[in-house]
């Protein structure tokens, strides 16, 4: 049997950086499903006594200001931050989709109300955004979500309009409607199939940098609050002891890079299986 | 050419009003009162209403929006509920440290971006290449204010070079420029060379190779300058983006500057300092994109004819 009836996530695998990224991602994900089979201790008991200790045996990445095992601490972090950015990007997906296939659809002053909204979001930093969002929904894991699912809005709408404008005119869409196909058929069955692998692919790379945002939120105290660890929120309570124990910032932060750099590897591993690199540029 | 300037110009106008409306019933969706931070505890419903009354919260939405915008326009910006002083005051006090930060940084991003994106497009698919661009990537995905502290670890701490924080020689604001420009830089990098690459096939560079000019001559004086048309476009967009990004490095390095008072602002629930800034964040990215609109126009003759 030949490779190619492999689903395309798989076939990436098969180039090595793919393949590296690949492994990384799933064993972060793993590790954060299993996380209390793999975790020899809890978050979020606290062992005052043991506060301060880099890394050593008994902890392989040291201990935080409450004596708390950092590698735990990190696998759990691993479920908040993924889940949290994983669902807002989900989210931010499935509305913008709908926005933008109604937006290209529709045409006339509704795509023209879309585009102003979506192009001015889109001029601003996510981050401002997302700051303000949480100050109106209040901190926490949902008002992150929401916050981060608001901020990446713009760009999948935009891409998924882009999308669905350039296949309009394609001939395929010419002869299904020439073989009687109706609306909906046209923009379920042929339109919105054919847009899904750029926008799923720009998805996954965007959850990386939502993963970045979250931190971000979480480093300013907005994320998930303690005594739950997100890895932004370990960053945050390191901040203020980078001097004396670097380790408890040291880590997540690599954490956050490496997953990120990962699914960058992995995003234009699966880019290049789907052949898509010039659709992805396709977002005016 | 002149007429393009001011259509694009106008067109700020309507996109001006539709920003500061959102900025102005944003902040009144934010939970928390200013006034319960005024008041000392204990005090009667009567001093609630007569703070009210003074800072105009007790009208209705629209009316406060219109005396809001008419007081902006004439560049009153209001007065800072917790601190007391002039909005403008504030401001004015700390736009030139956010100015002077992202200037720098938007110059660094630039200079270093454009030299590693024309270095990796000259030596496509080999270990130049590679290496600028696997570092590249590896620098767009640590979040600046991780960056920010780490470099602060090494170079301040540990190596005692520069002051940890605060704002008061030059010698503070090179690990903050550095923060901030390496994530711009990945993104001006990977533009240069995607864009030399492209230019690199067009015809034009086909014949001057045929006219026997120089391989590195072709590259840097011709193709260069095709691939600079959309690296300054970018650039110009990324000004409101590096002063977003200035928010969490401003806070990181303890510095005076618009992301510090917005964030302080933002939770001691000070309406009118918030908006200002966002005011002027959002004011950055709209000059920033006309900017950008009118540099192409300006060093693209194709986009100047299609304009008229």
């Amino acid at each position: 049997m030949s490779g190619r009836a492999l689903p395309a996530p798989l076939r990436a695998f098969r180039r090595p950086l793919g393949a590296v990224a690949g492994g990384w991602l799933a064993a972060v994900i793993l590790a954060a499903l299993f996380a209390p089979l793999l975790t020899p201790y809890d978050y979020d008991i606290q062992a005052l006594k043991e506060a301060y200790q880099p890394a050593s045996a008994r902890h392989w990445l040291g201990t935080d200001e409450f004596g708390r095992d950092l590698l735990t601490r990190l696998i759990y972090g691993a479920r908040t931050s993924l889940s949290v950015s994983g669902i807002a990007i989900a989210l931010s997906v499935a509305c913008g989709m709908t926005l933008g296939a109604a937006a290209a659809w529709f045409g006339g002053w509704f795509d023209r109300a879309v585009t102003v909204v979506v192009d001015l979001t889109w001029s601003f930093p996510e981050i401002l955004i997302a700051l303000i969002l949480v100050a109106i929904i209040g901190p926490g894991t949902t008002g992150t979500m929401v916050a981060i699912s608001v901020a990446y809005l713009a760009q999948f709408t935009r891409l998924t309009r882009a999308q669905i404008l350039t296949l309009k005119s394609e001939t395929f869409i010419e002869a299904a409607r020439s073989l009687g196909a109706g609306n909906a058929h046209i923009l379920f069955r042929h339109l919105l199939p054919n847009a899904l692998a750029p926008v799923l692919v720009s998805a996954m790379l965007a959850t990386g940098d939502a993963i970045i945002l979250e931190a971000t939120l979480g480093f300013f105290g907005l994320g998930a609050q303690p005594p739950v660890p997100s890895w932004g929120g370990m960053m945050s309570a390191g901040s203020a002891l980078v001097f004396k124990a670097p380790w408890i910032i040291i880590f997540p932060g690599l954490a956050v890079a490496v997953t990120v750099v990962a699914i960058n590897l992995f995003g234009d591993a699966l880019i290049a299986e789907l052949d898509i690199r010039a659709r992805m540029r396709r977002q005016v | 050419m002149f007429s393009y300037l001011i259509r694009r110009v106008l067109m700020l106008v309507p996109v001006f009003f539709a920003v500061s409306l959102v900025i102005f019933l944003i902040l009144h969706f934010i939970p928390g009162d200013p006034i319960d931070n005024l008041l000392k505890v204990g005090s009667s419903p009567q001093a609630r209403t007569e703070m009210e009354a003074r800072y105009g919260l007790d009208q209705p939405l629209p009316v406060q929006y219109g005396l809001w915008l008419g007081r902006v326009l004439t560049g009153d910006l209001g007065t800072a509920i917790v601190a007391r002083r002039p909005v403008a005051d504030l401001i004015a006090q700390a736009l030139p440290h956010s100015l002077r930060l992202g200037g720098l940084a938007l110059l660094f991003s630039s200079v270093v971006g454009v030299g590693l994106g024309v270095v990796a497009a000259l030596n496509r698919d080999r270990w130049p290449d590679r290496a600028i661009m696997g570092g590249v990537l590896l620098g767009s995905t640590m979040p600046g204010f991780w960056l920010g502290l780490i470099l602060m670890l090494v170079f301040s701490v540990w190596l005692g070079w520069f002051p940890v924080s605060g704002a008061r020689s030059w010698q503070a604001l090179v690990l903050p420029v550095l923060t901030i420009g390496l994530g711009g830089t990945a993104l001006v990098a990977r533009i240069t060379r995607v864009a030399m690459i492209e230019a690199a096939g067009r015809d034009f560079v086909l014949l001057l190779h045929a006219k026997g000019l120089s391989p590195l001559r072709i590259q840097l004086r011709h193709v260069l300058r095709h691939a600079l048309i959309p690296v300054v476009t970018i650039l110009a967009l990324r000004i409101g983006w590096i002063l977003g990004g200035a928010v969490t490095v401003e806070v990181v390095f303890a510095r005076p500057g618009l992301g510090t008072l917005l964030i302080k602002s933002l939770s001691q629930h000070d309406y009118p300092v918030v908006q200002a800034c966002l005011l002027m964040l959002a004011m950055a990215v709209m000059l920033g994109t006309l900017l950008g609109d009118i540099l192409q126009a300006a060093m693209d003759p194709r986009v100047r004819a299609a304009l008229g």
